[in-house]
């Protein structure tokens, strides 16, 4: 390829694409007609106001998640951990936004703020353990989601229950992050102003990377942890601010569900949400850059929301779109493929 | 009740779970061994637990018997050994990158084998199988005092089948020749090219071992643990396999005492409260002891766990 920087857009391009292709085969093969499923799909993410709306509300968090998993990524490290600081972020705003009580302009601040510091606190721990111990991040990382996972549902039994079921109470209205006049014009979605964070923390990501010589030396340690060191860097410190930062970002999606669409938190009985995981999913489509991650996001998203209404319309299993992103993955992933079709398509040409 | 009693609950609930983490992770070794990072476990499991419950009642249906699930085990195991293909596909033909692929496959797995039990038993999760993998009395190491009852009285066949395997793995993998070439190609495969070794097919029999394993370990799940099969049925076990493949530092044997070590901690927080000193403890701090002594553990004294050399590498002859 003689432009780099024409391949870089077009292998995510392609990848949908023949994503879609193999999820509208696996439908022919299943006897569902993929046309209009597709079109449902379509339909059903961005078809009408509340569609919009809450394709926008899905891909909120996503977006976070995402970021998280990026930013690790880019010093170099692999933190499959969001899903815990998720959860300790959703869980640190929904207690700040119950027993907190303050005006809400101090109130909505300070319950996003204990999301992000949970999230970082949930990600400085294997920072720390990895730079300082050399203990690999991803097993603790994947051990920390457990321990938040369980510690949150027992707090939350034992002191936070609510009468009416397995979730606590629903927060003081000055915390919320509830979108009366968006609701309105979408036709009571549940979209919320999570999004002007999500969207802020991408910017705020993008400028770390990219404006300042933290981010320089973060992206540094990525690229050689050997050289950065000789260079006069502390990699260990990089690697715990790395992993810190990344858990603010996941303990803020979990605001966005804490805050945004749910305004209490649940006990997670059942496991994990996958919110964590897909956001792996949507820095990887994103190339861990922030503005790829938001494309992504939005993505996944409008497929997730689109998903149900394909079910509801075309009667096709709503796990499709989990092939469709699997696939799309994939061939991100193998974009040597694409490289290899592109320049055989070029010889062609000649 | 007697400390002696005590352990006969726990020590058999320990290795009972922890056959599937241990087969799983012993997949993961063969993988990493090879040079290929595989985070892909958790898929592999999924589809070895959705062939292994679907096979299972097949089979019941065609007159297997107790048989049935011993038949759901061995497709499991071809079927994951196929689907890991996929895998091996991306990262050493088409170099993907190993996590990146490894991403996709546990997508995919879920998506594909819960669309498929869709399809086929028209309901989110399959009916219960009858026929579980069965409990047996070994005859004459059962008779052996003290040893006896806790190791070999009431035990399931599949767990020493998993405990067999892993010194099987660890001879495969440190005294044969061919286990030599896997690691070389691990640790270093420009060299062992020019020594003449096949690099690209050993990473793809490294990969599909894995891929085997994992499906068996799913299977072993679902045959003797879930008994049937759900979009929820595998909620992070092939997570904990890696870690346990990790902790035990890419050596076979110490994935064992990796799983074996989760598997104890895991049944500790499931019958904790028949015992009398542990039904005092909170709930809550068995549930999460596996996983922060975990952490304890190897930030402690288990160390700096050092993968494969060029693992998660993609190997591109002629390249330096």
């Amino acid at each position: 390829m003689k432009n780099p920087r024409y391949f870089n857009l077009l292998v995510p391009i392609l990848s949908v694409i023949f994503g879609l292709i193999v999820g509208g085969l696996i439908m022919l093969a299943g006897g569902y007609n993929p046309f209009s499923a597709y079109a449902a799909l379509f339909e059903g993410a961005i078809g009408s106001s509340y569609n919009l709306g809450e394709t926008i509300r899905q891909f909120t968090p996503l977006i976070l998640t995402g970021l998280a998993v990026a930013f690790a990524f880019r010093t170099g490290l692999f933190n499959i951990g969001v899903e815990g600081q998720f959860i300790v972020g959703w869980f640190a705003s929904v207690y700040v936004g119950l027993t907190v009580d303050a005006p809400m302009f101090i109130h909505l601040p300070l319950a996003i703020l204990a999301a992000a510091v949970a999230g970082a606190l949930w990600g400085f721990i294997p920072g720390l353990l990895k730079a300082r111990l050399k203990v690999h991040e991803v097993i603790v990382t994947i051990m920390m989601n457990y321990i938040a996972l369980h510690v949150t549902n027992e707090i939350i039994r034992a002191y936070l229950k609510a009468s009416s079921g397995e979730r606590t109470e629903e927060i003081s209205a000055t915390a919320s992050l509830a979108a009366p006049f968006f609701r309105q014009l979408t036709d009571h979605s549940r979209v919320h102003y999570g999004i002007i964070v999500a969207l802020l923390a991408a910017f705020v990501m993008w400028f770390i990377l990219r404006k300042t010589t933290l981010g320089y030396e973060l992206r540094s340690v990525g690229f050689n942890p050997n050289a950065s060191q000789y260079a006069g860097m502390s990699v260990s410190r990089n690697i715990i601010l790395s992993m810190t930062i990344s858990g603010a970002f996941g303990g803020l999606a979990g605001a966005m569900a804490g805050l945004g669409t749910y305004q209490y938190m649940t006990i997670n009985t059942a496991g994990f949400i996958g919110l964590g995981f897909t956001g792996i999913a949507v820095a990887l489509l994103g190339a861990n850059t922030a503005v790829g991650t938001i494309l992504a996001a939005i993505l996944f998203g409008g497929l997730k929301v689109g998903a149900s209404n394909m079910q509801f319309q075309a009667g096709v299993p709503p796990e499709v779109i989990k092939i469709v992103m699997a696939m799309i993955i994939f061939f991100v992933g193998a974009s040597y493929l694409i490289r290899w079709l592109l320049n055989r398509f070029r010889k062609g040409e000649n | 009740m007697t400390i002696m009693e005590a352990l006969q609950i726990i020590i058999p609930a320990a290795i009972f779970s922890a056959a599937p983490l241990i087969l799983t992770a012993l997949g993961g070794v063969f993988s990493e061994r090879s040079g290929v990072v595989n985070i892909g476990l958790e898929g592999l499991m999924v589809m070895g637990a959705f062939i292994g419950a679907t096979v299972t009642l097949f089979a019941q249906d065609w007159g297997f018997g107790r048989l049935s699930p011993w038949f759901a085990l061995l497709i499991a195991a071809i079927v994951g050994a196929l689907f890991s293909l996929l895998h091996a596909l991306a990262t050493v033909t088409f170099r993907a990158d190993h996590v990146v692929s490894g991403v996709a496959i546990n997508f995919l797995a879920t998506g594909l084998c819960v669309f498929l039990t869709k399809k086929i038993f028209e309901s989110g999760q399959t009916p219960y199988i009858d026929y579980r993998i069965f409990k047996i009395d070994i005859p004459v190491l059962g008779d052996i005092p003290i040893i006896g009852p806790l190791f070999f009285q009431n035990a399931y066949l599949t767990s020493y089948l998993a405990i067999i395997i892993a010194f099987v793995v660890w001879y495969v993998i440190f005294k044969t020749p061919f286990g030599l070439r896997l690691r070389s190609v691990g640790e270093h495969p420009q060299a062992a090219d020019t020594m003449g070794i096949n690099v690209t097919k050993m990473r793809y029999i490294g990969v599909m071992l894995s891929g085997a394993l994992g499906g068996l370990g799913g299977a072993v799940y679902v045959t003797s643990i879930a008994t049937n099969f759900g979009a929820s049925t595998i909620a992070g076990q092939g997570f904990m396999a890696l870690a346990a493949m990790i902790f035990g530092k890419w050596n076979p044997l110490g994935a064992l005492g990796a799983a074996l070590f989760f598997g104890l901690a895991q049944s500790l927080s499931v019958i904790g409260g028949a015992i009398p000193l542990l039904s005092s403890i909170p709930v809550v701090y068995l549930q999460i002891a596996p996983y922060a002594l975990t952490i304890l553990a190897l930030a402690g004294f288990i160390g700096r766990a050092e993968p494969p050399k060029a693992n998660g590498e993609n190997y591109i002859k002629g390249e330096r």
